[in-house]
């Protein structure tokens, strides 16, 4: 990069808040994906959307890459600098700018942490409810980019449900603002929804406008075991199918049991097919007739053993036993892969076995857990990176688990994104025609492709 | 780089590998929260010695800095789900740097003087003498200001001063009680014999209240924490081989130390640092089982007596050290023995065991830091309406003293053993008015 662009970078933002050092910009040459490096040269930390807006003018001129980034703990490669260019870093812009408890609305910058907005509007006994395993870390900014959703999906979806408005700044620095504070707003194309998920290709989000919900009045949480895998399936569909939306619906297959069992000792039986946990939350009544009912689904469909939380103390016991379970396979080898590949709820025992024996076919350990009721699964492959060999494997594997799960009528991500990690995928899921329609747009909001190059549609130019 | 470093890297690869770049450690480092910058995590700084091994970096002077920013407080340690160690792997970092580059100059000049034991008794005895000259004294609290700007202090940072007299030399090397029922050998550590000698005091009369005999082995030496950290290993093997000889000469039932520093580097860094070297290891291990610190000592071992107890007018809220929390695992010890004082009312703060910011000699280093990160302990603290702080460190009753006085504020810090102390005082009914005059309660 010239010297010229990183002075007036440092004109813009102040000389403190550009990073060139050879060791700040190893420190940004990756994100949580394993497999993908590449140094930026300059790291840039702006403290306003105007500044962003000028940051952008000049590298558009320039035509140099900019890589929004929040925490980068997205598992994608969004954020990976692969050609270079600016990591431009949001977190200085962390203010929570707004908390509207007459229209159930926050407004807060991107840099504000996920759980730090929780927090804030708890006092007011309110909820943001997109919670990915990353809560307490990741930003707003990152988790509306990334559309991430969490473990309450199945009864409360994904980060696009709660995003009511936005501020951008697009390629050029021109800043734009979509949607606001109404609940219903119909006109014109859904720009908010269009940059929500972008991944940072279409534009910076400087500010954000979500929708708060109020807080559960009381939760019950319940375990249960199964020897065979189908029956886990069948009573997924069967609590559904008895008109119970719990807020979390999650399983976890025996691989994954054994592995948690071994490492925090929860008390799980390691020879069950299929473990599901579920949580079911509301006015305390309501809460109170589910459960019974979802007990009741559970046995008619041979569950082996039922767990239900009385207090606090056992709810935390078995949610302990699901929080390990990235932990636990993590901990086996040093490379983690988490993928989310996500099919139609009735398809999760068939997802599953086709996971179990695509691990076996191609010798690569894989546990599989996931958000069952939404039938979003991690199947979280663990191996050494550094092992040409097995890595061979482990990419033939994924390969076949997203070849299977679009087979199986799913797509490629039910949170996590695309970025360049499952870009290969992509034309399997859009075809030709939707490709070069999603082409169309990043071209005409970013004709130099100065925006996360290279991600989510690919090249472009 | 040197072969030998390479080699010393390269035995860590496999550690960090095991890091999985998943970025839990940010909500948890004090650094990180004030930079928001990836070298001040955990995860950058794993980068960073990656870089290094594959050839990538060099140990730079940017490397030192960022190696620098971290005040060993174990926080990214517990939190990590995938086991890695980051805390000890930044000290291996450091270890590299001191091999190729040496140390940060104030820590030099601060670790020579450590090195040389007699010197450095000396050094601090001297200073002790000399220190009202130097220390302007604030009424009614353990705290001087720095009236001369010193070699590597803040020049409005608040000290506790050096004591005219050192522990060791106030007191017997055996302090005898009449029917022992246990025989302790106490280390007492570089801060507790120099400077907060009151804490000393307080750790006999506790123990002596229990029959317990108490020696102070004259020959102990710092117990290595600070120099271990920097990186400096070789020299805190040297401080702890000595230590160990020293203590194994008495034969103790027991050792207790009443610094969560001091406790972890015997029962933890001590076995580890002779990883290589059975016959030290074993050593070493010995003394590991018998070591304890101060509360976890009287709540575990002595069972301390109750019966005695007179009261004790203060609404006290806990600040765990790091070392205490997560070096050790003790919390709970601490807190019972607050609880059993009667009159006593305490608090649980919000995030008892975040780190205060002092860091060892992170502070000295890195002051300004330091600070920021203590802004948020005062503010918890406050939150709590407590009028007492009690701790189990004497780098965080110095810190966090510095921090009240700084902002005007009356909190008191003590260990917690001393407000033991006062309540074994106060059930004397005989003596009331002592126990006031020397505790400064308002
Ligand atoms: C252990 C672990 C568990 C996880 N669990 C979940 C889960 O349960 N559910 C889930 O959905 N995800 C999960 N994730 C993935 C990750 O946490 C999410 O993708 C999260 O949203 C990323 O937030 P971030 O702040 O780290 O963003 P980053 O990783 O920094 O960025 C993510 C993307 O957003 C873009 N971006 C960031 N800020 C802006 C901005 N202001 N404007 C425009 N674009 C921007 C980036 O360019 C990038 O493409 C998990 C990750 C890990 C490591
Ligand atoms: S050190 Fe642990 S917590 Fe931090 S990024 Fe690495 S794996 Fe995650
Ligand atoms: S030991 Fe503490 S300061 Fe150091 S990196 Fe870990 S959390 Fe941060
Ligand atoms: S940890 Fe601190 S108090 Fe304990 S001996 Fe070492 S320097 Fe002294």
């Amino acid at each position: 990069m010239q010297s010229g662009l990183i002075d007036s970078l440092k004109g813009i933002v102040g000389a403190e808040h550009v990073l060139t050092s050879q060791e700040d910009l190893l420190c940004y040459s990756y994100d949580a994906t394993p497999g993908f490096s590449h140094m930026p040269e300059a790291v840039v930390m702006p403290g306003t959307a105007d500044e962003v807006a000028k940051v952008l003018a000049a590298a558009n001129e320039a035509k140099i890459p900019v890589y929004p980034r929040g925490s980068g703990t997205n598992l994608s490669a969004g954020t990976v600098p692969l050609k270079g260019g600016i990591v431009l870093l949001m977190t200085r812009m962390n203010k929570i700018v707004e908390i509207d408890t007459a229209n159930l609305i926050a407004v807060a910058e991107p840099g504000v942490v996920v759980g730090d907005l929780n927090k804030a509007v708890e006092e007011f006994g309110l909820i943001y409810p997109p919670d990915p395993g990353t809560v307490a870390t990741a930003t707003l900014g990152g988790t509306v980019s990334e559309n991430a959703g969490g473990l309450r999906g199945l009864k409360y979806g994904v980060s696009k449900h709660y995003v009511m408005g936005l501020e951008v700044v697009l390629a050029d620095g021109r800043i734009l603002n979509t949607g606001g504070k109404t609940v219903k707003d119909v006109a014109g194309y859904d720009l908010t929804k269009l940059f929500t998920g972008s991944e940072g290709t279409l534009g910076v989000i400087t500010k954000i406008t979500v929708k708060l919900m109020p807080a559960p009045e009381a939760r019950r949480s319940m375990l249960a075991t199964f020897a065979k895998l189908d029956d886990a399936g069948q009573a997924i569909a069967a609590i559904i199918a008895a008109k119970i939306i719990p807020a979390t619906l999650e399983i976890m297959d025996n691989a994954t049991v054994r592995t948690v069992e071994d490492y925090a000792k929860v008390g799980l039986p390691t020879d069950v097919e299929a473990v599901l946990l579920i949580e079911v939350d509301g006015i305390a009544e309501v809460v109170e007739k589910d459960s019974a009912k979802v007990v009741e689904v559970l046995k008619a469909n041979n569950a082996a053993e039922i767990r239900v939380a009385q207090d606090a103390a056992e709810r935390d016991k078995i949610w302990a036993a699901r929080r390990a379970a990235l932990p636990a396979l993590a901990k086996l080898r040093p490379t983690t892969f988490v993928e989310d590949a996500t099919v139609p709820r009735s398809k999760v025992p068939d997802m599953i076995r086709a996971v179990n024996e695509i691990a076996a076919r191609h010798a690569v350990t894989i546990g599989t857990f996931g958000h069952a009721g939404d039938g979003n699964l991690h199947p979280t492959i663990v191996c050494d990176i550094r092992d040409d060999a097995e890595m061979d494997r482990v990419y033939k594997a994924m390969d076949e688990i997203f070849a299977v799960s679009l087979q199986l009528g799913g797509t490629l991500s039910g949170e996590h994104g695309i970025g360049v990690g499952k870009l290969r995928y992509m034309e399997s899921q859009f075809g030709p025609a939707g490709m070069a329609a999603m082409r169309a747009i990043k071209k005409a909001l970013d004709p130099n492709c100065i925006l996360n190059p290279g991600k989510l549609v690919g090249e472009c130019l | 780089m040197s072969d030998d470093n390479k080699k010393l890297l390269a035995e860590l690869e496999d550690a960090l590998a095991n890091c999985m770049k998943c970025g839990n450690c940010m909500e948890v480092c004090p650094i990180y929260k004030e930079f928001k910058t990836e070298s001040t995590v955990a995860r950058g700084k794993i980068a960073l010695m990656e870089a290094v091994l594959s050839g990538q970096s060099e140990i730079t002077a940017g490397f030192d800095q960022r190696m620098a920013m971290c005040v060993s407080c174990k926080a990214c340690t517990a939190k990590c789900p995938c086991g890695v160690k980051a805390d000890e792997l930044i000290i291996k970092g450091r270890e590299a740097i001191v091999k190729t580059r040496g140390l940060h100059p104030i820590k030099k000049a601060a670790f020579a003087l450590l090195k040389a034991r007699p010197l450095f008794d000396f050094g601090l005895r001297m200073a002790g003498v000399f220190g009202p000259l130097a220390f302007k004294k604030l009424p009614g609290r353990l705290a001087t200001v720095a009236r001369f700007p010193m070699p590597g202090l803040d020049r409005k940072r608040i000290m506790a001063p050096i004591a005219s007299t050192p522990l060791r030399s106030q007191v017997p090397e055996v302090v005898k009680v009449d029917n022992p029922k246990l025989r302790v050998a106490f280390f007492t550590g570089c801060t507790i014999n120099y400077i907060y000698t009151d804490v000393g005091q307080a750790v006999l009369n506790v123990l002596k209240e229990n029959d317990v005999e108490v020696t102070l082995p004259a020959l102990q030496h710092c117990c290595a924490v600070p120099v271990h950290i920097s990186g400096d290993i070789e020299l805190a093997k040297v401080f702890a081989k000595h230590n160990i000889e020293t203590f194994e000469r008495y034969n103790p039932d027991y050792i207790v130390a009443a610094c969560g520093s001091c406790t972890m580097a015997w029962k933890k860094d001590y076995p580890e640092m002779f990883a290589d070297d059975p016959e030290m290891k074993a050593r070493a291990e010995k003394l590991a089982a018998r070591t304890y610190e101060i509360s976890q000592f009287l709540v575990d071992v002595v069972k301390f007596r109750r019966d005695n107890l007179g009261e004790v007018k203060a609404k006290v809220t806990m600040h765990d050290p790091c070392h205490m929390a997560r070096g050790i695992a003790v919390t709970a010890q601490p807190r019972e023995v607050l609880k059993a004082i009667p009159g006593l009312e305490f608090v649980e703060m919000k995030e008892p065991a975040r780190c205060c910011g002092a860091g060892g000699s992170f502070s000295l280093a890195h002051y300004d830091v330091a600070r920021t990160i203590n802004d948020r302990k005062l503010a918890d603290i406050a939150s709590t309406g407590a009028d007492t702080v009690a701790t189990g460190c004497g780098m965080c009753r110095m810190h966090i003293t510095d921090g009240l006085v700084q902002s005007g504020r009356n909190e008191q810090v003590f260990h917690t053993v001393q407000l033991l102390d006062r309540a074994y005082k106060a059930g004397k009914k005989d003596e009331p008015k002592k126990a006031k005059d020397e505790f400064h309660f308002h």
